[in-house]
């Protein structure tokens, strides 16, 4: 963990309710999967905002607007930001064999895009579904293509791309591995569709995002875990879904 | 040279900075930020006889100028705390910490503190009769006098540490509770836990936390502490800890002003882990700024 200032370059609406945030400042040693604690003036806890992409000294972070604070976030422009960086442990690409496939739902589609381009980078085929309840909130298509992955939409209203959930486009892939990130219906139900062992990022309310005060603490198959510092990755074998 | 140190129960603090149970996990994870080593002490996790998962999530709320927590006293049970989380602990920090201890009878207090005296590591007992987040235990005791009373007489009978009494403050007359303490031997006072509250999603339009309620800490609460540690220091002779809702050098010097001979920082090293440390460092110039030459020397000044 290390706590930084960064410098806001651009804070702009991508999507419904989706704001595309891109920093200036130290990245080093953020990997793909982890998360930063954004300090936003007036509001007394961090937010915890998961790394679209970290290179070249820009941090690029992607977040719904769900409230005051992300409400606030969404207005400012200019200034600097104080962030905690390189929090939660981030995706495992070592055991993703050739052909990974990623899948994402709304909010939870931004940290595939960096796990997407190191996985490339490796050397992997790589296939994407994204999805979205309707067409204008939609984002990031193009940018997934342009690493050079597979890449698929659903919607589930059928205004854009395929009409249906990220599962019903499963069933008609193959892959050796799969990372996903979405609402929690969402990994159920991937859960529940997948064919293969994979890795599943969750979110939680937190207190400090460290793991120093135990606010988000899940039950899984090795013990207790806190979702902030011993996560926000779980392995499809640890989870034990909550009632 | 700014005199910082103090004395806690007979055990020199080389300052009276301590970051609050609850808020510093067993150490390592602020171990990897600074020199914990630099910190008067810290209070570890309250800790129980049994190992224990806490209340379900969402166990945090956000307020204006602070936080709701309902964990519930997730802890490792104190077996695995004396034989895995004390031993990593000695890697990092190389003086007495203070252990904090929870129970939902007067034996498993007593039960849990009698391992711990056996800890050289463990300088002073806090004893928390005040967790608002359990039921049956944690604030049942802190909110009688008489069960206050028991707790500490307990506790007492198996530990030569120094025991301190951690009180709540959804009581009506905290003073009542403190003098019983004292009078059971108790041989210093920590206030004040959370102060019970609640906030409720506009959205769902049910409690935020899964457990309907929780502790409100954070720099809210400020005034409240600080008023509750006057009242306590105003009428018991052991040493008291001040804490809730401190954030600041300032803050260090009006609780111990209150009467507080060590202060405790809790909501605000989650939001920056490097405040306590950065505390320390801003003491020396704010007691000069306000011609303070040892610290010892204000605690009380303002009774």
């Amino acid at each position: 963990m290390k706590q930084l200032d960064f410098e806001i370059i651009s804070n702009k609406k991508i999507a419904e309710k989706v704001m595309e945030l891109k920093l200036k400042g130290d990245v080093s040693g953020i990997r793909a999967g982890q998360f930063v604690n954004v300090l936003i003036d007036g509001f007394y806890l961090r937010r915890p905002l998961s790394v679209c992409d970290a290179e070249g000294g820009e941090l690029t972070l992607i977040y719904k607007i769900t409230g005051g604070g992300t409400k606030r976030l969404s207005e400012l422009k200019t200034g600097t930001l104080n962030l905690l960086t390189c929090l939660g442990n981030g995706y495992d690409t070592s055991v993703s064999g050739s052909a990974p496939l990623l899948i994402g739902g709304g909010a939870g589609v931004p940290p595939l895009y960096m796990l997407a381009k190191k996985l490339i980078s490796e050397g992997k085929k790589v296939a994407v579904i994204i999805g979205f309840n309707t067409k204008n909130e939609i984002f990031y298509e193009n940018e997934f293509k342009a690493l050079g992955a597979d890449v698929f939409v659903t919607t589930a209203d059928g205004s854009y791309g395929e009409k249906g959930f990220v599962t019903d486009k499963m069933k008609d892939l193959t892959y050796s591995f799969f990372y996903t990130c979405g609402p929690e219906p969402m990994l159920k139900a991937v859960y529940k569709s997948s064919l293969t062992s994979g890795e599943f990022s969750f979110e939680e309310r937190m207190g400090c995002g460290f793991g120093a005060c135990m606010g988000c603490s899940c039950k899984t198959v090795t013990g207790f875990k806190r979702i902030c510092k011993d996560g926000p990755v779980l392995k499809k074998e640890e989870i034990l879904w909550q009632a | 040279m700014a005199g910082l140190n103090v004395d806690l129960c007979g055990i020199p603090l080389d300052n009276p900075v301590i970051p609050a149970s609850g808020t510093f996990g067993y150490g390592y994870e602020f171990a990897e930020l600074y020199d914990i080593n630099l910190l008067g002490t810290f209070s570890f996790k309250g800790t129980t006889k049994e190992p224990r998962f806490g209340n379900p999530t969402p166990r945090i709320a956000e307020c204006s100028a602070g936080m709701i927590n309902a964990v519930g006293l997730q802890n490792p049970g104190v077996e695995k705390v004396i034989s895995e989380e004390l031993p990593r602990l000695s890697k990092v920090f190389k003086k007495k910490v203070m252990a904090n201890v929870s129970g939902f009878s007067i034996d498993e207090y007593a039960y849990t503190c009698e391992k711990l005296d056996k800890c050289p590591q463990v300088g002073w007992l806090e004893v928390n009769i005040s967790c608002p987040n359990v039921h049956g235990g944690g604030m049942s005791f802190g909110t009688s006098a008489s069960a206050a009373a028991e707790v500490t007489r307990a506790v007492k009978k198996v530990t030569k540490k120094p025991v301190i009494m951690k009180l709540s403050p959804n009581v009506t007359d905290i003073t009542e509770i403190a003098k019983a303490c004292e009078a059971e031997g108790a041989d210093g006072i920590s206030l004040i836990n959370t102060l019970l509250g609640m906030r409720i999603d506009l959205k769902t339009k049910k409690p935020v936390i899964a457990n309907k309620m929780g502790g409100f800490s954070g720099s809210a609460i400020f005034p409240v502490a600080l008023r509750m540690v006057y009242q306590v220091a105003s009428c018991v002779k052991v040493p008291v800890i001040g804490m809730g809702g401190v954030k600041s050098a300032e803050d260090v010097i009006e609780m111990m002003l209150a009467g507080a001979t060590a202060v405790e920082i809790g909501a605000a090293n989650l939001i920056n882990p490097y405040i306590c440390k950065e505390i320390i460092e801003k003491l020396p110039d704010v007691m000069n700024e306000y011609k303070i030459e040892n610290l010892q020397d204000i605690i009380g000044g303002a009774l």
